[in-house]
C-alpha cells in the first residue's frame, strides 16, 4: 500500500455541481500531487453514476471514496450518498450515518472541518454553485488552519447561494470563474 | 504512517482525550476506540447542546454527577435508522438467506446496535411473511437505555410511514405495510404481535460478551464508527457467537477488510453485505 496523501484538495457543490465539477476536473493535471475529494449533493442514493459521469473528462482516476480507506495522491474521491465523509488524522476516510446537517447528509462542512484537522495548510477548499449555505462553516474552518480557500464567483454559478455564503463567512483567497479554478488547484500543487 | 507529521496537539483534542479518560475511569464507558472525526463532532455538539462552555466543563460535570452519563451516552450514541433501510439488502435476506434458515427448527437472531428498533421490526415483518416468526427467538440489543425503552414502545413518526411503506414494497414484502400499524396522534404504533418474540436487551460492543447462538446476525451501520482495532473485536464476537455457518449482515458501506476476524467470513451476497462464517475455524 502507498503512502497516504500529504496534501488534499476537498470540494464541494450542490444545484449545478455536476456540470461545474467536470469542468475543473478536465482542467486538472495527470498525476496531481494531492488527493482530491468531492461532494456533491445529489439526492441520489446511487453515487455510481456520478462516479461514470465524472470520469469522462477527467484524466485523474476517479472512484468512490472507500470506507477506511487512504486518501491517495492523484485520485479523485467521491462522498458516497446517505453518509458523511470525514478524514481521519491519519489521512484515511471514515463514514457515519449521524442525523443531515442543515438538511444534507454528506455535508460539505462535515468533511472540510475534519479535513482542515487532518491536513492544516496542506489543504486547498473549493466551494462551488449551490442552492444553500453548506460549506461555509467548512471554508472557515480550513482557512483558520492556513488551508487556502477558492471559491466560485457568484456571479457566475449556477446557484450563487452557496458560494457566496461562503464568501459572506469565511472569504477566499481566490474568487474564480470555473475555468480558471483548476489551474489555481494545479499551480497550488506545484 | 510515518510521512504524516506529529503536530503539538490543539487544546480540543487534547480535552477530548481526557473526556474519554473521565468517562472511561468515572463511569466504565470506553470511546477511545470510536473513530474520532465523527465521535469529535457529536462531543462538541453535545457541548452546545447542554450550554458548555468547553468539553473540559462538560467533563467536569460527568465527574461530580452520575445522573448526567444516561444523557452524554444517548447524545454520543447516534440512534439514527429507518425501517427497511436499502430495501435491497432486506430482500436479498428474504430472498437469500430465509430460505436456509428454514432448515433449523428453532432460531435466534441478533440484531446489535437497534437504534430504535427500526430495522427489529422490519425483520420481524419480513420473518412472518416467511412463516418462520414462530420458531424465532429475536435479540435486539444496543447500549443506549433511552433507545432500547423508545425500541421497546415500537412507535414512529407517521411522516416516515410513506418512505417505510415504499421501503417495504421494495423489501418485497407481500402484504401492505399498514396492515402491520395503527396510525393516532400523528404517529403509527406496530402492531404488539410482532414483538412478542424479540427481546430488548442492553449489550455494549465495547465491553460485552457472547450471549446467545445465533443463526443470523444484523449489525449495520455501527461497525463505521469503530476503529480497526474495535471492529476487529466486535467481528471476532460475532464469529464466536455465531453457529457455524451462521450468517452476518453489516452496512452497505462497511467492510470486512480491516480486521484480521474479517478472514473468518466468507461472502455470500457482496453488495448486500451479507457473510457467513467460515465453516473451516474452530
Ligand atoms: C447509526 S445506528 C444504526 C441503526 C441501524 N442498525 C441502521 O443501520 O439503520 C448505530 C447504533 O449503534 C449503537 N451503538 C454504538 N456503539 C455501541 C456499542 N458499543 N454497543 C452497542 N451498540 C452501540 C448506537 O447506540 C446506535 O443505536
Amino acid at each position: 500500500m502507498s503512502d497516504a496523501a500529504a496534501a488534499a484538495v476537498v470540494i464541494g457543490c450542490s444545484a449545478g455541481g455536476l456540470h461545474a465539477l467536470r469542468i475543473v476536473l478536465a482542467g486538472l493535471r495527470p498525476q496531481l500531487p494531492a488527493a482530491l475529494v468531492v461532494v456533491c449533493h445529489t439526492g441520489s442514493e446511487d453515487v455510481e453514476m456520478l462516479v461514470g459521469l465524472l470520469k469522462r473528462d477527467c484524466a485523474l482516476p476517479v472512484s468512490e471514496a472507500g470506507e477506511r480507506c487512504q486518501l491517495l495522491e492523484g485520485q479523485v474521491h467521491v462522498a458516497p450518498s446517505g453518509y458523511h465523509l470525514y478524514i481521519e488524522q491519519e489521512r484515511r476516510f471514515s463514514l457515519s450515518i449521524d442525523p443531515k446537517v442543515c438538511f444534507v447528509r454528506p455535508s460539505i462542512d462535515v468533511l472540510f472541518e475534519s479535513a482542515a484537522q487532518a491536513f492544516t495548510s496542506k489543504l486547498a477548499a473549493v466551494v462551488m454553485t449551490g442552492a444553500n449555505d453548506d460549506g461555509a462553516l467548512g471554508l472557515r474552518a480550513v482557512r483558520a488552519r492556513g488551508g487556502l480557500a477558492i471559491v466560485q464567483n457568484p456571479a457566475e454559478a449556477l446557484a450563487p447561494a452557496m458560494p457566496q455564503a461562503a464568501l459572506n463567512l469565511a472569504g477566499a483567497d481566490h474568487v474564480c470563474q470555473l475555468a480558471e479554478i483548476a489551474p489555481v488547484i494545479n499551480r497550488w500543487c506545484a | 504512517m510515518h510521512n504524516i507529521p506529529m503536530a503539538r496537539p490543539e487544546p480540543e483534542d487534547v480535552e477530548i482525550e481526557l473526556f474519554i479518560r473521565a468517562l472511561q475511569l468515572r463511569h466504565g464507558y470506553d470511546f477511545s476506540q470510536y473513530t474520532r472525526a465523527s465521535f469529535k463532532r457529536r462531543v462538541l455538539n453535545l457541548v452546545t447542546a447542554q450550554g458548555f462552555g468547553s468539553i473540559s466543563e462538560m467533563t467536569g460535570r460527568l465527574l461530580r454527577d452520575d445522573a448526567f452519563v444516561a444523557p452524554l451516552v444517548a447524545g454520543l450514541s447516534v440512534p439514527v435508522s429507518d425501517m427497511f433501510r436499502n430495501p435491497g439488502v432486506f430482500k436479498a435476506l428474504r430472498e437469500a438467506v430465509f430460505p436456509l434458515l428454514k432448515s433449523y427448527p428453532n432460531l435466534n437472531i441478533w440484531q446489535a446496535g437497534c437504534a430504535f428498533g427500526e430495522e427489529v421490526y422490519s425483520l420481524a415483518i419480513l420473518l412472518q411473511e416467511a412463516g418462520l416468526y414462530e420458531r424465532t427467538q429475536i435479540y435486539a440489543t444496543d447500549f443506549n437505555d433511552a433507545a432500547l425503552a423508545r425500541a421497546q414502545e415500537g412507535i414512529f413518526p407517521a411522516r416516515e410511514a410513506r418512505t417505510y411503506s415504499e421501503n417495504y414494497l421494495a423489501a418485497g414484502g407481500a402484504g401492505s405495510f399498514s396492515d402491520y400499524y395503527h396510525a393516532r396522534y400523528e404517529h403509527i404504533k406496530l402492531d404488539e404481535q410482532l414483538k412478542r418474540n424479540i427481546t430488548f436487551a442492553n449489550h455494549n460492543l465495547v465491553a460485552d460478551g457472547i450471549f446467545c447462538e445465533p443463526h443470523l446476525i444484523l449489525c449495520r451501520n455501527v461497525l463505521i464508527y469503530f476503529t480497526d482495532t474495535l471492529q476487529n473485536r466486535v467481528l471476532s464476537l460475532f464469529r464466536d457467537s455465531l453457529i457455524r455457518g451462521g450468517f452476518l449482515c453489516l452496512g452497505n458501506k462497511e467492510t470486512l477488510d480491516f480486521a484480521p476476524a474479517g478472514k473468518d467470513f466468507v461472502a455470500v451476497d457482496r453488495r448486500a453485505r451479507i457473510f457467513r462464517r467460515a465453516s473451516s475455524n474452530q
